[in-house]
């Protein structure tokens, strides 16, 4: 097999802090220690292939999949779409993107969430899909709700939604929130607050892109994914196809 | 100005909260038959036909004040008994390597069944000690955490990542124990005491 270099090391001034008191639950749950920092090796190099698991045709579609099509979910239609990219700027195909969400009045369907906003018996508030050969990714789903939660006395999400990718590496793997463009909760919100360059909260939020948004249907917001690249100089790696 | 670098920046992490089985594991968070097929309910696509040695590897994931976290969601991935990665020339095609498992809502524990990986050559020939990569995420957790699981029974003297931990006391935090016949016990401490070495590779 061409080594196709080791992973870039991961930047973690861009990724929140581990120990973040404004989030209460990250005190008892980070590490004190310094991270064991090493180079890759096949075990963060390669990572598990889902050729072999059957997608069904509403994995993506939000607004139907609960209901395997029989009723469509309450709230403001909207399609998630973009593409999955490395460092290199290299679009990622083939490659597993799920997500979650609260219903629209923002309340999730799990045994755990009690919140008094109804749960929408046509909402499930999960999906899958698998990027294209240019990395590129669609979901159909409803806009999610924003909800309190249990931190400082009265704090509330902003509108989001979960996502959870895998690239070809186990050590790409990555899972990080999608935010709404002008939603004022965004300024408010701990856990966006865990980190710390408001440049890199920014590119969580997704903008309303009308060039999606089908007329009488559904709006469009464009979220763009990046996870680490591989770095390969002709000086330590055999550039692929030499 | 210096000329532009074109490279892109990785997307901040966010946590996972205490909705990711959801998304992940539907049937764990009361959404049973919301897919077909779920993603990563064992490494095995046939455990009969499985080469190598079944083991299960018992454990819970601890927070800093000693409470078993009830809600942590672990990603499991290894390399085959013949210590070939899934995917690459001559793999075990009854294994995937990666598994989905979580803590039990009651008690805290989690059960990986898996069979016991074998070792490898990376790059430069050097050979790594049999181990399972591991990468854990919960509610508080800001980005997930790596780590690995060696084994007891193993020759783990020359592992290439277990000597680079210059406090040694510390590598036991990276080997499950042998507690029966394919048994092992692995708990992972987030904080405080005993804290695992987690990695950034």
């Amino acid at each position: 097999m061409t080594d196709q270099g080791p992973l870039i090391p991961r930047n973690r001034a861009i990724h929140p802090e581990p120990y973040d008191p404004g989030y209460k639950t990250s005190v008892a749950r980070s590490p004190f220690l310094p991270l064991l920092s090493m180079e890759s090796t096949p075990s963060e190099e390669t990572g598990p292939r889902f050729g072999h698991t059957k997608l069904g045709a509403l994995d993506n579609n939000l607004i139907l999949n609960w209901t395997k099509g029989a009723a469509p979910a309450v709230g403001e239609r909207i399609l998630v779409h973009g593409r999955l990219l490395d460092e290199m700027s290299r679009p990622i195909p083939n490659a597993l993107i799920e997500i979650w969400q609260a219903n629209a009045g923002g309340r999730y369907r799990h045994k755990k969430d009690t919140y008094f906003a109804p749960l929408d018996p046509n909402f499930g508030g999960c999906g899958r899909t698998i990027t294209d050969e240019n990395g590129y990714y669609e979901f159909l789903t409803v806009r999610p709700g924003a909800y309190p939660w249990p931190n400082r006395a009265n704090d509330w999400r902003p509108m989001h939604i979960h996502f959870s990718i895998f690239g070809h590496s186990f050590a790409q793997r990555l899972i990080s929130q999608m935010y709404f463009e002008g939603d004022p909760l965004i300024n408010h919100c701990p856990i966006a607050a865990t980190i710390k360059d408001r440049s890199q909260l920014d590119r969580l939020v997704a903008p309303l892109d009308f060039s999606k948004s089908r007329p009488l249907d559904f709006l469009a917001y464009k979220f763009d994914i990046v996870l680490r690249g591989r770095r390969q100089t002709m000086f330590e790696n055999k550039m692929e196809g030499m | 100005m210096v000329q532009k670098l074109e490279t892109l920046i990785e997307s901040a992490s966010q946590t996972a909260g205490p909705y990711v089985h959801i998304g992940l594991m539907p049937t764990y968070a009361g959404n049973a038959g919301y897919y077909d097929e779920e993603i990563g309910t064992t490494p095995f696509l046939d455990e009969s036909k499985a080469k190598g040695e079944i083991v299960e590897i018992v454990g819970s994931v601890f927070d800093g004040t000693g409470w078993a976290m009830r809600d942590a969601l672990i990603e499991s991935w290894q390399c085959d008994a013949g210590g070939v990665f899934p995917g690459d020339k001559g793999a075990d095609p009854a294994f995937t390597g990666h598994c989905r498992f979580a803590a039990d809502a009651e008690s805290g524990e989690f059960t990986l069944r898996t069979v016991k990986p074998g070792s490898y050559k990376g790059r430069g020939g050097v050979e790594s000690a049999p181990h399972i990569s591991l990468w854990v995420v919960a509610r508080g957790i800001n980005i997930g955490l790596n780590t690995r699981i060696y084994f007891e029974d193993e020759d783990n003297a020359n592992d290439p990542l277990l000597n680079r931990i210059e406090q040694r006391p510390r590598v036991n935090t990276l080997i499950a124990k042998k507690t029966g016949d394919g048994k092992y016990r692995f708990d992972i401490r987030l904080q405080g005491e005993g804290e695992t070495v987690f990695l950034d590779i």
